[in-house]
């Protein structure tokens, strides 16, 4: 029952944001805030593989390109044409969009998941740097195929994919990758990527399968980021290889580590940090880079253990930390 | 040794290149037992706790569990059979809290997926529950309630050692490996460890096997007692067999090692 309300309240909420925000935001404030939610479901999604298992993957971006090209193929062949269909038998459009953008990212998610398992069952034998450079190199190959491929628009980039993405979307996606991600750290599950992280070995001989719970970690995490780079297609119809270099996939480690690996809050908070920081610093033009990276490296210096550390975000946390602040003898 | 035999190994080898660091051995465990394994640095104890633990598989040899090889089976399988163990250099999963740490052993027994954790579900909540209640239990029986909510990395070290055995027991193992549980411990932190040996011993129906250089804790405790050396079995008997055996005290080097034995009866 509190759990239908809560999601009522949500879907409540998100259609209320939805209806209001391009009114209240101009355009490129707008922008940023869908692209702040895309970045948020990237940044904890990955905190699910590098933060509660401590497995180093920097292949994210490849996952995200698999996602967004998968699910725009899939809408620009398929769903564009049941929407016509759709529109044609008079269901109202909104709907019909959102049955066939639904469907788009569930398998652009399916998609990168099984890029994920193929991936992760061999290299999740490996450790530490091994792993890093197994998914490094995944997510170069996915870049250079697509950057190859003349029916996904090579490099010329895909255009024309159907902009189904409003905030709605982007919200729903947002909630669910937070809501799976708070729901496992507090359970049995969470507890066995958290001890893979801690001692892989003790993890092991006390019964947790830990090859499982890594591919685990690896599917779920590819899901959520394939979800999000379907969002990003349907959002700017329109996609480029080099949107998915390398350098994506570090931007989203940062936002991991700043906001402290293992904590979810912390990864919303940091990818809105990151999104919002180079925007921030357009001013200084020239300097803008070198100014974001000087920041990085003074955030990472003054609080390694990231923005929140191992914390989350709660009421609970927040009202405690009041008390104490101002009864410190009650 | 006769009746209901639990853990057996038999002539079981491991090669490590040239190194046989177990060599044709051979040992049964009987249901109940508290069988104490000793020998000089490098005799090759703990790598017999790797062996029945799964971390490596016997070159030559079976080790049977309950009357079922385990042999070359991955160590979380075996763990799920009912064999846990601690570690002689602590293991603990130092940023979780110590009430999660011995969750995370009863992790095996739960019976909710996890789209059951990630939808809250009613048997979620349950099995959770139960999961709660016996690591409250297991802290209580320990003597840690006070520390449950405190990372595992803060506990002094002998709350640490005592974490590691009720993580061990979370998993409801029918045989214990200790290896060396009283490393590090002061003389009465050690008594009281022998104490809690014996009481989680009978309360939870265990089988011991007890890796321990305190030879005051083994002579104390064991009713048989095993001496590995280079890997090979060189002696096997009650403890005053093995205070007085002669290979045993060549093994140990002598005079020094002989006082320490006869110092634990």
């Amino acid at each position: 029952m509190r759990r239908t309300l809560w999601l009522a309240g949500v879907l409540v909420v998100l259609v209320a944001l939805n209806v209001t925000l391009p009114q209240l935001l101009n355009p490129y404030l707008f922008q940023m805030v869908v692209l702040c939610g895309i970045n948020v479901i990237l940044a904890v999604s990955l905190n699910l593989v590098n933060g509660f298992t401590g497995q180093f993957s920097i292949g994210h971006a490849g996952f995200m390109a698999l996602g967004a090209y998968g699910s725009a193929m899939f809408s620009l062949h398929v769903g564009q044409g049941w929407v016509a269909a759709l529109e044609a038998a008079h269901v109202p459009g909104v709907v019909a969009q959102g049955f066939a953008l639904l469907l788009a990212l569930l398998l652009g998610g399916l998609l990168s998941a099984l890029a994920g398992y193929l991936v992760g069952l061999p290299s999740l034998r490996l450790r530490g740097d091994y792993l890093a450079i197994v998914t490094l190199g995944f997510g170069e190959i996915i870049r250079v195929i697509i950057t190859n491929v003349d029916a996904v628009g090579a490099s010329r980039g895909l255009p024309g994919i159907p902009g189904w993405v409003n905030f709605f979307w982007v919200g729903l996606g947002v909630a669910a990758v937070i809501f799976l991600s708070l729901n496992l750290a507090r359970s049995t599950h969470g507890r066995a990527l958290f001890a893979i992280r801690d001692d892989e070995v003790a993890a092991e001989a006390l019964g947790v399968d830990t090859t499982s719970y890594k591919v685990l970690a690896f599917v779920l995490g590819a899901f959520f980021a394939g979800v999000a780079g379907g969002l990003f297609a349907h959002y700017l119809s329109y996609l480029n290889p080099n949107s998915f270099t390398f350098l994506k996939s570090i931007e989203v480690i940062a936002m991991v580590v700043l906001g402290g690996l293992g904590s979810v809050s912390g990864a919303v908070l940091a990818a809105v940090v990151l999104t919002l920081l180079p925007e921030v610093l357009r001013p200084v033009k020239d300097y803008r880079m070198v100014l974001y990276s000087f920041m990085l490296i003074v955030l990472m210096i003054t609080r390694p253990q990231g923005l929140l550390g191992n914390r989350e975000l709660s009421l609970a946390w927040l009202t405690r930390r009041r008390r104490r602040a101002g009864a410190p003898s009650a | 040794m006769t009746g209901d035999v639990l853990l057996e190994l038999d002539h079981v080898t491991i090669q490590f290149g040239g190194l046989k660091a177990v060599a044709d051995l051979t040992l049964q465990i009987g249901r109940g037992e508290l069988v104490g394994l000793i020998g000089p640095n490098g005799a090759g104890k703990t790598t017999v706790f790797n062996l029945v633990t799964g971390v490596y598989a016997p070159t030559v040899g079976r080790i049977l569990f309950e009357g079922r090889p385990i042999q070359g089976m991955k160590p979380h399988a075996i763990a799920r059979r009912g064999i846990t163990r601690t570690f002689q250099n602590i293991r603990l999963f130092a940023s979780r809290c110590c009430r999660d740490n011995v969750c995370i052993a009863a992790h095996q027994h739960a019976r909710a997926g996890l789209a059951d954790a990630v939808l809250r579900t009613r048997r979620f909540e349950d099995d959770e529950r139960d999961i709660q209640r016996r690591a409250g239990e297991l802290l209580e029986i320990l003597g840690l309630s006070a520390w449950a909510d405190t990372p595992a990395a803060e506990l002094p070290y002998g709350q640490q050692r005592r974490l590691e055995i009720a993580r061990a027991l979370a998993g409801r193992p029918r045989l214990l490996l200790l290896d060396e549980p009283a490393a590090g411990l002061n003389p009465q932190e050690s008594d009281q460890l022998m104490h809690l040996i014996e009481d989680i011993r009978q309360r939870f129906h265990l089988t011991i096997l007890l890796i321990e250089h305190d030879m005051r804790v083994v002579m104390g405790i064991c009713r048989r007692i095993a001496v590995l050396d280079y890997g090979v079995r060189i002696a096997e008997g009650t403890p005053g067999q093995i205070r007085t055996d002669p290979r045993v005290i060549e093994a140990y080097l002598g005079e020094e090692v002989h006082a320490d034995l006869g110092a634990g009866g």
